[in-house]
């Protein structure tokens, strides 16, 4: 194929509970090391959640930081991180060429929040509405506060796709570069799900709030005693180009985008469909020009509740049952569920085992839920399985929004 | 309250809404705009926190009156008493 038409990978920033970069992400993805901890949430005590450590002010002043919204700056620091790893002269290129492209799975909430509340503590004085109330909350918000803070001029916005955010955001940048309208896409997925209560409330109304007395076990997907999810914030943004344009700037290459899909399940607001995924699934690996048993590992979305494990791994099971090579693994158990970051996050988390061939385990399995067995299932302790060379990786949002995508082991 | 005290209270608020900026160095005359990096949107900030904070209130037509510190502490004093 031509290498205009070639999508790769040459940049990661991220930040996610357990590590504000790749090397030490990965680290503490094969050490078990979690990032879930205990917090207090607005009215309802202490709560289970997965918070990033990193500095917020490496590129963003304080008032700018003041001025936008977390989710801006785990943005910010994400993007930054991505392209200083990438090596691009950031100095020279044209800003007007370069795409912000983030997965979201909600924005605004946080800001919306804080503004009730602070009317609610005084007296209701409407007047105390914050005029930064709607730059904080326009939906493209967080991907704008990374134009505003790299001079990018080129176009912006976000992807709102539930938890799918990761992987749809990661493939409109690729979309957009096979389309010529970007040169450099900064394409992945953030969430600053944690900073909003609503969420929090409204998962425990649903019965679907991990809680754990050691909050590191709370996240516990595929486990016969996991509770719900573990809510987390996080970021991860690559910096995608074509094949072409990387080759001639000789730049490192962490791996290939060569399938994806996106589809909707048309059946529930929150209940997942099996069949759809598997659809969903199988259409990646058939764009990627892929039998089923040349994926290597599949990262599950694995949230750690009751029926949404249970209908992914019926879907990783019947999607894979002809591939005896294909391993699975999660990443949830380590992090929690990073909302709109999770795809990109948990894909990054991955993509070391083309250089390694590792594969790390999801993590915090005492009794395996008999009804989410899938063959090759790598739990509790990493895995050499040597050459990997395709990786699919699932993310699935509410509303039936699911989404695979492949990447490939880059050779020259 | 005196005029310190207001010019104290108004170097606060500055301090949070500008937090990279040193307020020590600030000539009381001179416009803080020409001193500080603010925006029309860091004096709205002002005249929100002084309502938060203060109760004191500052009517949109009296917007100017905040231009230098000088003029913060004379138009505000009255507020204070």
């Amino acid at each position: 194929m031509d290498d205009t038409q070639r999508i790769v990978m040459t940049g990661i920033g991220l930040t996610a509970p357990n590590g504000n970069n790749l090397q030490d992400f990965r680290k503490n993805l094969l050490n078990c090391v979690s990032g879930v901890k205990h917090t207090e949430i607005r009215y309802m005590g202490q709560q289970v959640a997965g918070l990033c450590d990193f500095d917020e002010f490496k590129y963003q002043s304080k008032k700018l930081r003041r001025r936008g919204t977390r989710a801006g700056s785990i943005s910010i620091y994400c993007a930054n991180e991505a392209v200083k790893d990438s090596g691009l002269n950031w100095e020279t290129i044209d800003k007007s060429m370069v795409g912000v492209y983030l997965g979201i799975t909600e924005h605004g909430n946080v800001e919306t929040e804080n503004e009730i509340y602070e009317m609610h503590q005084n007296n209701l004085d409407w007047k105390l509405w914050s005029p930064h109330h709607n730059p904080r909350t326009v939906s493209n918000s967080p991907a704008g506060e990374i134009t505003l803070n790299m001079n990018i001029t080129g176009p912006h916005y976000t992807l709102g796709s539930a938890c799918a955010g990761g992987n749809v955001g990661v493939i409109q940048g690729m979309q957009q570069l096979l389309l010529g309208e970007v040169d450099v896409a900064l394409a992945g997925g953030i969430s600053e799900s944690p900073q909003t209560f609503g969420i929090f409330a409204a998962f425990a109304a649903q019965g679907a709030l991990a809680h754990h007395e050691d909050p590191t076990k709370a996240s516990r997907p595929l486990d016969k005693n996991r509770n719900g999810i573990a809510i987390s914030e996080g970021g991860c943004v690559y910096v995608l180009e074509r094949l072409s344009d990387a080759k001639k700037r000789n730049a490192k290459i962490y791996a290939e985008i060569v399938g994806h899909a996106i589809n909707s399940d048309a059946t529930d607001f929150v209940n997942p469909n099996s069949d759809r995924q598997v659809e969903c699934m199988h259409k990646a690996i058939r764009r990627a020009g892929l039998n089923i048993s040349d994926i290597d590992l599949v990262n599950m979305h694995a949230t750690g509740t009751g029926t949404g494990d249970v209908n992914e791994t019926k879907a990783v099971r019947d999607a894979f049952k002809e591939s005896s090579k294909t391993y699975v693994n999660f990443t949830k158990g380590h992090i929690g569920h990073a909302m709109g970051a999770a795809g990109a996050l948990e894909l990054a988390g991955n993509i070391p085992s083309f250089e390694d061939g590792v594969i790390h385990p999801g993590m915090n399995i005492t009794e395996l839920d008999p009804e989410c067995e899938v063959n090759n299932l790598v739990i509790n302790e990493p895995k050499y399985i040597g050459n990997v060379n395709y990786i699919l990786n699932n993310s699935f949002g509410m509303l039936g929004i699911n989404s695979a995508l492949i990447v490939k082991k880059y050779t020259a | 309250m005196t005029a310190s005290n207001v010019r104290q209270i108004v170097l606060d608020i500055i301090s949070d809404i500008a937090p990279d900026e040193d307020v020590s160095v600030l000539d009381d005359t001179k416009s803080l705009r020409e001193q500080l990096d603010l925006d029309s949107m860091d004096f709205l900030d002002i005249v929100m926190e002084l309502r938060k904070r203060h109760k004191v209130e500052v009517p949109q037509e009296d917007y100017s009156k905040l231009a230098t510190l000088e003029s913060c502490v004379t138009y505000l004093s009255p507020k204070f008493a």
